[in-house]
């Protein structure tokens, strides 16, 4: 593959790595939060402090962790503490960024990671919520990545497993979690979205290159909010996946 | 203070603190003696059908496999699971050994699905579900290791994960918001895997600690394997570095390489090839009892495990070296579904 040619995760990770700020704390999950923040720690981002839900603070992503609580999640770290401690730092409101994924996405941005069909017995049994609620229900902002699809984009969820804006403005609030909170964006493999100030729901923002907002229309379960003006997000530069190849993912276990 | 909604899953075990004081005052002693025995020993003496059991930290991090593996060798039954995991739930649930879950997540992490979670839940042979987040799971041991029968907090709220737990939403008499009130839960047994312990059972870790200090203060039962004995003195040096104080242990299990295919933070890398291995043969019930026979049942005991591996293979896991794929003779499993196929 030449570096112009780059495979849809390799456009999810670029994409997400664009958003992560400099000197911010942001909670990574296994998969592409990992490697787009270990790209943004050698772009953008050096001081992002990346942590993980079982104590790391810090790390340094020299090597691409494998796993949440691998040692490489607090590889040169600040801190390795525990899942109360990370959890508790959420709490307080010192996470500025979730990064989440899900089967489902519904355009409220809840998630669903947790059963296909009835909760009992279900017909496809997914992993749970595991940290995924508590960094959606806590984290100042989060991020959402998600492979594009109509059977991913869906009016509503199976099951809420993750609360993004629930049923709309206010919903959080009511439910009791922190106010000011809620889904930030919407990464997907095939646009670029964020949320309505006025109704929470999903708008387009951008599209991904070579993809036209009809494409996106087609490939969503629900009606997104299409606003007069919709940017092009630009694709992978050469130095992005030139990182991401020989430094983040050498090994290529992810891409 | 009024209830405003209840999660309709089944409280697994009443958090019942004073009968909890009354277990730690009368059955746990406070002598220091000698709780060095093997594997076999310690689950037999502590686990039984129908438990209530939790393992830490998981799957691929400092898990106690040689007390999982032993589980299933002995062929315990109706076990009620709390938590999060990787293989050593998945080995669990492959056995049908299963029958309710507290689940927070159980999956294969970068590897996708558990296959071996979806045939038992799907299939109804996992009974009843209940749904945590990881968070909210931590915090019901967190309450247990505080005494009270329950903790406030700001996670779960508003979601089908609260709904379908047993977890009640009320009004703070303080504030006014809405909180979630997570029931404490209280382990009959309780299977952590650490760096280093004395024979009484006083315990270090090293790297992130996980929820190992909440988890152990919140099992009736309290089984350590570790990857060293070390004198009592060695313990009493360094003070501040024990995470799990030895009368909360009822058996300490020396097991070199415990957590393998697992790693141990800095002293051995997880065994990828073997972890795919697992990936492989869990995909389907056949290939994953396969598995279990060749890695679980056919041997006696964590030694032989470890022959099986080979020592060449855990000296590279140790040095932290790329993990080379298994040779042959080693790829048992792998050998046999080939034939099969």
């Amino acid at each position: 593959m030449s570096a112009q040619e780059y495979n849809p995760t390799e456009l999810l990770i670029c994409t997400a790595s664009r958003l992560m700020e400099d000197e911010t704390t942001a909670f990574i999950g296994t998969g592409i939060p990992m490697l787009a923040a270990s790209l943004a720690q050698r772009q953008q981002a050096p001081n992002l402090i990346p942590i993980f839900e079982f104590g790391g603070t810090g790390a340094i992503l020299d090597e691409l962790p494998m796993a949440v609580g691998e040692a490489r999640t607090f590889n040169r770290a600040v801190a390795a503490s525990g899942i109360c401690d990370i959890m508790e730092t959420a709490t307080r409101g010192f996470i500025d960024y979730g990064f989440l994924g899900g089967a489902q996405i519904d355009p409220y941005g809840n998630l669903n990671s947790t059963v296909i069909g009835p909760h009992h017995p279900p017909k496809v049994r997914l992993p749970g919520s595991g940290g995924a609620n508590d960094v959606g229900s806590l984290c100042w902002q989060t991020i959402i990545i998600i492979r594009h699809s109509r059977r991913s984009f869906v009016e509503s969820c199976d099951f809420v497993t993750t609360p993004g804006y629930l049923t709309g403005p206010g919903a959080r609030e009511e439910a009791g979690l922190p106010p000011g909170t809620g889904p930030l964006y919407v990464v997907s493999t095939l646009a670029l979205m964020g949320f309505e100030e006025e109704s929470k729901r999903m708008v387009l923002l951008k599209t991904q290159p070579g993809v036209s907002v009809e494409d996106v229309l087609a490939e969503t379960g629900f009606e997104l909010i299409v606003p007069d003006r919709v940017g092009k997000n630009p694709p992978p530069s050469m130095e992005e996946l030139r990182i991401l190849r020989e430094e983040v993912d050498r090994d290529r276990l992810y891409i | 203070m009024q209830v405003l909604a209840s999660g309709i899953g089944e409280l697994i075990q009443p958090p019942d603190m004073n009968a909890f004081r009354e277990w730690n005052r009368t059955k746990k002693s406070r002598k220091l003696f000698d709780k060095l025995m093997t594997e076999e020993e310690a689950v037999r003496r502590f686990v039984y059908d129908g438990c209530y059991i939790g393992t830490e930290l998981y799957g691929t991090v400092r898990c106690p496999m040689t007390l999982v593996r032993e589980v299933t060798r002995q062929g315990i039954k109706d076990l009620r699971v709390a938590g999060q995991g990787v293989t050593e739930l998945d080995i669990w649930l492959a056995a049908s050994q299963v029958k309710t879950l507290d689940i927070t997540y159980i999956g294969l992490e970068v590897y996708g699905v558990s296959q071996a979670l979806r045939r038992e839940v799907e299939s109804g042979r996992v009974e009843k579900v209940v749904e945590w987040s990881n968070g909210g799971i931590t915090w019901r041991f967190k309450a247990t290791a505080m005494g009270v029968p329950f903790l406030p907090v700001r996670a779960m709220l508003g979601t089908d994960t609260l709904k379908y737990s047993a977890a009640k939403v009320v009004e703070c008499p303080f504030t006014g918001e809405k909180l979630a009130l997570l029931p404490a839960l209280i382990l009959d047994v309780g299977l952590i895997h650490v760096h280093r312990a004395d024979r009484y059972g006083n315990c270090q870790i090293e790297g992130i600690s996980g929820f190992s200090l909440e988890m152990s203060r919140a099992s009736k039962r309290l089984i350590v394997s570790a990857e060293e004995i070390v004198p009592t003195e060695e313990i009493r040096r360094y003070p501040e570095r024990t995470m799990i104080p030895y009368y909360l242990v009822d058996a300490v299990v020396h097991a070199p390489f415990g957590s393998h295919p697992g790693e141990m933070a800095y002293r051995y890398c997880r065994d990828e090839p073997e972890i795919k291995a697992w990936v492989e043969a869990s995909a389907t019930d056949k290939t994953a009892q396969a598995y279990l026979q060749a890695w679980v049942y056919d041997l006696p005991d964590h030694k032989a495990y470890l022959d099986k591996v080979g020592p060449e293979r855990l000296e590279q896991l140790a040095a932290g070296r790329a993990c080379p794929e298994r040779s042959p003779e080693q790829a048992g499993v792998q050998g046999q579904r080939e034939q099969e196929a």
